[in-house]
């Protein structure tokens, strides 16, 4: 809905508004900065937001600024024309209007027209047009007459469509109106003649235009209260005849037809439009906004003490001229819908209006990707965007990337995947990574034989990817059997789900030593247990079982007698490590990652059986190796830590003890883990048991620091 | 700065009495308290959890139920059958009514959100098993009419938040009544296996009616249970823990809740969706936070931050990280323990400390060295600190205030009936009490009462506003002049402060306002602290503003001094540190060490003089209960430690640490 805010007056001294009101208002090169230029001889550049003017320049005594002055957004100094023919050049720097450039033209000047983007146009009293550098070039050139005698312009507007400048001019003759379209860089002039319709006595007071896609919308106030809408195609079918265009009624008795004060109209939006005059002959003038899509009044505003029937809309502000002072009202409107109006949001978008981005730049969440997605935004912000787009010529970097992506070789992808992260990070730059893989994916799974492994490498190693963003990348590497891709993105993604974590976990357990050899796992996780001595390692085994735990105790005697029946050798085993190092490393990337029991569990038991025992062996045999030094930690860079292991081996077996415990292989390990398990709770038995005399020793700790109940001591202040 | 002998003093045997009620009011960010003596103090939330407001306790008062009504009233009921209200502007008891059915255990006013009610309602529940309604008028509340009997007492009450129904937990079961009628809809039975033993009773400590009709209840099983109040059955139950759970409270939103047990442990519970972006959401038992050591009694649950009190006698304010924006000291934990009020007056003459209890005072005189030595020595006492006087008040009235005169001669104190003075009389190491009888009939409560420098003028501040002067002469004493409040307002001063000639008092009220009095011409100076006159030096500290650690200090400065021979040094301090200011040294900036605990050793003289600066600060004490100049060189302070107190509370529940 659009609603009109607060409103606020930034002028604190009184223009010098004649009865015609103010000149003009234009923007300037900053967004709330905006020059106002009174009927007198000042032009004042005023910032918005603080509500304050940042710099005045007024024309000397006996002169009289007949043209609004404009901001050239190309070399961001301002231009005003004084007794018709004087142009005058100036910056911000300049205090002085008197001392700055000069040019004196050979012909009286309508108005000069600026819009970002493209350099300043003059419109002359004759109706013929020049690009300002081109005037400036030489002032005195001849300037010719386009218009018939006694043709007086009363209004303009200058567009940018399809990056070329278009100029739109209405003249009057006689209560005939023409509209003039100029096509500045084909300067191609076409001349419609307005037909006003069944109403042929009206005056039109107040003009506005809005540009389409190929036509330019012209709406028109008439002195009868209503407003009527004028379609100008862009492109003229015949420029040479002159054709005639009809008006259609678009809005009727929106002010009252007999208004002493002056009516002013400006287009908001494709739907909105502004108009200040007063509804009803004897009321007060009041500021309006109508949609004119469903012909109804959005809001309106009182304006008590009279306007002089001039409005300017820029960015979101509204200007006008209330009583004596320049008030600004903000204003804002969010496209209106069926839905909207009956309080529900519209959910999801027609596809096909435009691509929407894939991913989201949380970073810059005022850019494309949520300003896209939100279905409430303003359209003329995606106006404006458009035509911000439309302005930056050349591709960006991801861009290219993206189309390198899909067609070019293996080998050309990689050397551009590095080319663009060697530029330095843009704020887009999670956006752009995404798309990237996401494309790399798309052509994996089109293309069996792409494959572009050292990429996908590379986008992981940026520390921007996780599962989420591309779930299909862990997908096609699972296919693959890429473990050390596996691995990477085991220690990299954050949100793992356990059944893709599971999957991981079958294939390290499942692949062959020989192909294991071939790859290139990182090792950093896995220390060289090898190089440990294993004589010593017998008597400090039993010495961990038994922790503070005597074997005499043990109800599982008989597993004892069994067990040292056993060959020594295989006994031996347990203490080498039951995995080869690289698998050792897979399956530690496995124990870091982050799981959560009820989701991992069903998981676990498609796991073949021998599989299971296997793990479990290397678990037990971390689990030995961690009770081997004091800080129950294994050496080496970022190893598993004892929580890990043991919470690992309890989820195992919780999931296989059925098929484990039937297997005679595992029957050992199990009474392994069975004493370990016992000798535990024999341990936290004792602790409890010594807690008591724990708590004592503390207390005697604190009854030293205790100083008694009265001291007198010495306190330095420094 | 140089030395200073500190009397470093922890014989203060004081221990607080333990919370049985919080109250939160979201209106004005402020929060009751009750504790199990009948004290009930108020403190306010946006100023730095300052305790703002006292109510005295009282022997037969046991409070066992708080809450605010219509944003400024404050209402207890307690075991002595009454409901109370308190005037927070005159800060006493504007009056008690007996509702007449035996203890109250529980109370609640009707939500705010309610339209059926024309005014707001109060509830009782009692130990006869009625639950009673009372309107709540602009002056007073009136007892309305009796819900359906029950068979034994109502130890819990919550409104709907529509204000037609309410849950009341009793014993073995909850019952749910239809407020228009007032007969019970609903009785739904709680189970009493307890860890599959069959306990004896299971007692409904909490109950929390939610807008959907949930109703949670709180249980001595352990148990955090979910009904239906519609069908009466119940829906989901949690086991938390093994003892009581005792307290529970709900968010304003209805989105979180939480519950504090008898081991101390306070969990969170959230309605949280049961996967991302579903609609369905079910309660989860999310964070459990341990800050106590003994019974929660009692929760709060502010829009930021869990409350809770219990036995531990602290008083815990655990901040949200998700509704906390800015990281800042208001995201960290709160622990107050110790009132913010005076409970120590010095004679500075005599060495002598005041101590006040609840209902009694104890007089103790500091002990001397004559050693000396360098910074962190204990020297060698000549002469140990003595008890000299334990002073116990009649009734069951507890000691409002106190006060012992700079020349130790004269000691006054109040309770809310009695004003007391007595003249105390040394000879050698005898010492004789007398009671100036005959108190003429307005000194009959005091809210703070002060002696001047020379203690030959006493200030009395009573709970109507006025101020009164008193002449102290030999063993007599005169009504010099009262100054009465201004007209229209009966706000109580509840500080009081006087100069050192005797010519100047300064008073504060529960509004902030401070007025200022010149006791000689007996005239009238108010100023307001906006308007004024700030002095040069805090001119400048508010220009160059304080030191960035300094301003993150999240305790209340609880006392000020000034240096008696030094004007230029101002001694302040909170309970975990004491500080003085330099005023003629420069401010210290961001950059500069604000703390500095050792002596600058292998610095030059140039450098020491660049780096000092104005704040001079000692965290050796703590926790700092109060802190004064005896004289130029020596300071006393009394400390409280913790584990004194500890020490002295009921023994917690004992639980294993390892193993299961």
């Amino acid at each position: 809905m659009a609603a009109l805010e607060e409103e606020f007056t930034l002028s604190s001294v009184v223009l010098s508004a004649g009865p015609e009101g103010l000149l003009g208002v234009e923007q300037s090169d900053k967004t709330d900065q905006f020059l106002v230029t009174d009927s007198g001889r000042t032009v004042i550049l005023y910032k918005v937001s603080d509500q304050k003017p940042l710099g005045s320049w007024s024309v000397k005594q006996g002169q009289i600024i007949t043209c609004p002055a404009v901001c050239n957004f190309q070399t961001r100094e301002y231009i005003v024309v004084h007794d018709n023919k004087v142009l005058r050049i100036w910056n911000n720097e300049d205090v002085n209007l008197d001392k700055v450039f000069k040019a004196t033209l050979s012909a009286e000047v309508y108005r000069i027209l600026s819009v970002q983007g493209t350099e300043p146009l003059v419109l002359f009293k004759e109706g013929a047009v020049r690009g300002l550098e081109a005037l400036l070039a030489d002032p005195q050139q001849k300037i010719e007459t386009v218009i018939s005698d006694e043709e007086v312009i009363k209004w303009t507007k200058f567009f940018i469509v399809f990056r070329h400048p278009v100029l739109i001019f209405i003249t009057e003759k006689h209560g005939n109106y023409f509209a003039y379209v100029q096509m500045f860089n084909s300067r191609i002039l076409t001349k419609y003649t307005l037909l006003l319709g069944q109403d042929e006595n009206s005056v039109i007071e107040s003009f506005t235009a809005s540009v389409d896609r190929k036509f330019i919308s012209l709406m028109s106030l008439s002195s009868d209260g209503c407003i009527y809408e004028t379609l100008i195609p862009i492109r003229p079918t015949d420029p040479e005849k002159n054709q005639t265009l009809v008006r259609s009624l678009l809005l009727k008795a929106v002010v009252s037809g007999n208004t002493r004060n002056g009516v002013a109209l400006t287009a908001l939006d494709q739907d909105h439009i502004a108009v200040l005059g007063s509804p009803q002959a004897a009321s007060k003038e009041c500021l309006s906004v109508w949609n004119i899509k469903f012909q109804t009044l959005q809001t309106s505003k009182e304006l008590p003490q009279g306007t002089s029937g001039q409005l300017w809309y820029y960015g979101e502000n509204l200007f006008m001229l209330h009583g004596k002072s320049l008030t600004v009202i903000p204003y804002k409107c969010e496209v209106s819908s069926l839905a909207g109006a009956l309080g529900k949001l519209k959910h999801g978008q027609d596809p096909g209006t435009h691509v929407m981005p894939r991913f989201v730049n949380w970073e810059t969440p005022q850019g494309c990707g949520l300003g896209f997605q939100n279905s409430e935004q303003s359209r003329r912000i995606l106006r404006r965007r458009k035509i911000e787009v439309s302005l930056q010529p050349e591709v960006p970097p991801s861009k290219q990337l993206l189309s390198t992506i899909m067609e070019d070789s293996e080998k050309h992808i990689e050397v551009e995947v590095r080319k663009f992260l060697a530029l330095k990070q843009t704020p887009d730059f999670h956006t752009v990574i995404g798309d990237t893989v996401t494309g790399l994916l798309e052509r994996c799974k089109a293309e069996p034989s792409f494959y572009p492994r050292n990429c996908l490498v590379q986008l992981i190693q940026t520390h921007v990817l996780s599962y989420s963003l591309c779930p299909d990348l862990m997908e096609i590497a699972l296919i693959k059997k890429d473990v050390q891709l596996l691995q990477l993105c085991l220690q990299q993604f954050p949100d793992i789900p356990e059944s893709v974590t599971c999957a991981c976990l079958k294939i390290f357990l499942s692949i062959g030593d020989d192909s294991l050899q071939e790859t290139d796992v990182s090792m950093e996780s896995v220390f060289d247990y090898s190089n440990s001595v294993h004589d010593e390692k017998m008597e400090e085994q039993t010495e961990i079982l038994q922790n503070g735990f005597s074997p005499e105790e043990d109800k599982c005697s008989n597993c004892d007698q069994e067990l040292n029946k056993k060959p020594q050798d295989e006994t031996k085993e347990s203490t080498s490590c039951p995995v080869v190092p690289k698998r050792a490393a897979l399956l530690n990337a496995i124990l870091h990652s982050a799981y959560s029991e009820t989701f991992l569990l069903p998981h676990l038991k498609d796991i073949p059986a021998q599989h299971i025992t296997l793990f479990l062996k290397y678990l037990y045999f971390l689990y030995l190796k961690c009770s081997e030094n004091a800080t129950m930690t294994l050496p080496g860079i970022n190893p598993p830590t004892l929580n890990q292991i043991m919470d690992w081996i309890c989820l195992l077996l919780d999931a296989n003890f059925t098929v484990v415990v039937m297997m005679p292989e595992a029957k050992r390990l199990l009474i392994n883990l069975y004493k370990l398990v016992k000798s535990q709770i024999s341990v936290y038995s004792e602790l409890n048991k010594i807690e008591v005399s724990f708590r004592e020793l503390q207390k005697l700790n604190q009854e030293k620091n205790n100083r008694g109940l009265y001291s007198i001591e010495v306190l330095e202040l420094f | 700065m140089g030395e200073f002998k500190v009397h470093r003093v922890r014989f203060f045997n004081y221990v607080p009495s333990g919370i049985r009620c919080v109250a939160y009011n979201n209106q004005s960010n402020r929060l009751a308290v009750s504790r199990t003596d009948g004290t009930v103090e108020v403190y306010n939330l946006s100023a730095n959890y300052f305790q703002e407001k006292f109510f005295p306790g009282h022997e037969s008062r046991a409070t066992e139920a708080l809450c605010w009504a219509e944003g400024q009233r404050l209402f207890s009921a307690g075991l002595n059958g009454e409901i109370m209200e308190y005037d927070l502007q005159a800060l006493n008891i504007k009056y008690a009514v007996d509702v007449f059915g035996g203890p109250i255990w529980s109370m609640a006013v009707s939500p705010s959100g309610s339209q059926l009610l024309v005014s707001k309602q109060l509830l009782v529940g009692c130990e006869d098993g009625s639950v009673k309604l009372f309107q709540i008028t602009p002056d007073k509340i009136q007892f309305e009419r009796n819900f359906d009997r029950q068979k034994s007492r109502i130890l819990s009450l919550s409104w709907h938040p529509s204000g037609t129904h309410i849950a009341a937990g009793s014993i073995d079961y909850i019952s749910v009544f239809d407020v228009k009628s007032g007969s019970a809809i609903h009785k739904m039975i709680v189970d009493r296996q307890h860890m599959g033993v069959s306990k004896r009773k299971c007692i409904v400590w909490g109950v929390a009616f939610l807008s959907d009709g949930t109703v949670i209840s709180v249980d001595s099983a352990g148990k955090v249970q979910f009904w239906d109040s519609a069908t009466g059955t119940l829906v989901k139950s949690h086991l938390i823990a093994n003892a009581d759970v005792q307290s529970i409270a709900v968010a304003e939103q209805e989105d979180s809740f939480v519950v504090g047990t008898a081991e101390g442990t306070v969990f969170h519970f959230q309605l949280v969706p049961v996967t991302s972006n579903s609609s369905e959401k079910q309660w989860v038992r999310t964070k459990p936070f341990q800050h106590h050591t003994h019974d929660v009694r009692t929760v709060a649950h502010s829009p930021t931050a869990l409350i809770s009190g219990g036995t531990d006698t602290h008083l815990v304010i655990r901040p949200l990280m998700e509704k906390v924006e800015v990281k800042n000291y208001d995201a960290a934990l709160r622990k107050i323990t110790f009132p913010h009020r005076r409970l120590i007056s010095c004679s500075k003459k005599r060495q002598l400390l005041l101590f006040q209890f609840a209902h009694h005072l104890e007089l103790w005189r500091l002990g001397s060295t004559v050693a000396t030595g360098k910074n962190g020595d204990t020297l060698p006492l000549s002469k140990n600190a003595d008890h000299l006087l334990h002073l116990k008040t009649k009734g069951p009235e507890n000691i409002i205030c106190s006060c012992i005169s700079p020349c130790g001669s004269w000691i006054a104190y109040s309770t809310v009936s009695r004003f007391f003075l007595y003249r105390l009389n040394y000879e050698h190491d005898n010492i004789s009490l007398k009671r100036v009888s005959k108190m003429p009939p307005f000194l009959r409560c005091a809210l703070q009462i002060l002696f001047s420098e020379d203690s030959t003028k006493l200030f009395v501040a009573s709970n109507q506003g006025a101020l009164h002067i008193v002449q102290l002469s030999g063993g007599s004493f005169k009504h010099l002049h009262a100054f009465q409040p201004q007209s229209g307002t009966v706000e109580a001063m509840c500080l009081l402060a006087v100069s050192s000639d005797g010519n100047w008092l300064a008073a504060s009220g529960t509004s902030a306002g401070v007025h200022v009095y010149n006791v000689k011409q007996l005239k009238v100076f108010e100023y307001s602290i906006p308007d004024k006159q700030y002095t040069d030096w805090s001119r400048t500290v508010q220009k160059q503003g304080f030191h960035h650690l300094w301003l993150q200090r999240d305790t209340p400065i609880t006392h000020i001094s000034f240096h008696p021979k030094r004007p230029m040094h101002i001694l302040l301090h909170d309970a975990y540190m004491f500080c003085i200011i330099d005023k003629s040294l420069p401010l210290p900036n961001d950059k500069t060490l604000l703390y500095n605990p050792f002596p600058p050793t292998n610095e030059s003289d140039v450098v020491r003089r660049r780096t000092a600066h104005a704040f001079k600060i000692s965290k050796i004490y703590k926790p700092l209960l109060f802190m004064d100049l005896l004289d130029e060189r020596t300071l006393v302070a009394v400390e409280r430690p913790l584990d004194d107190i500890i020490a002295q509370l009921p023994p917690p529940i004992k639980k294993k640490k390892f193993g299961t």
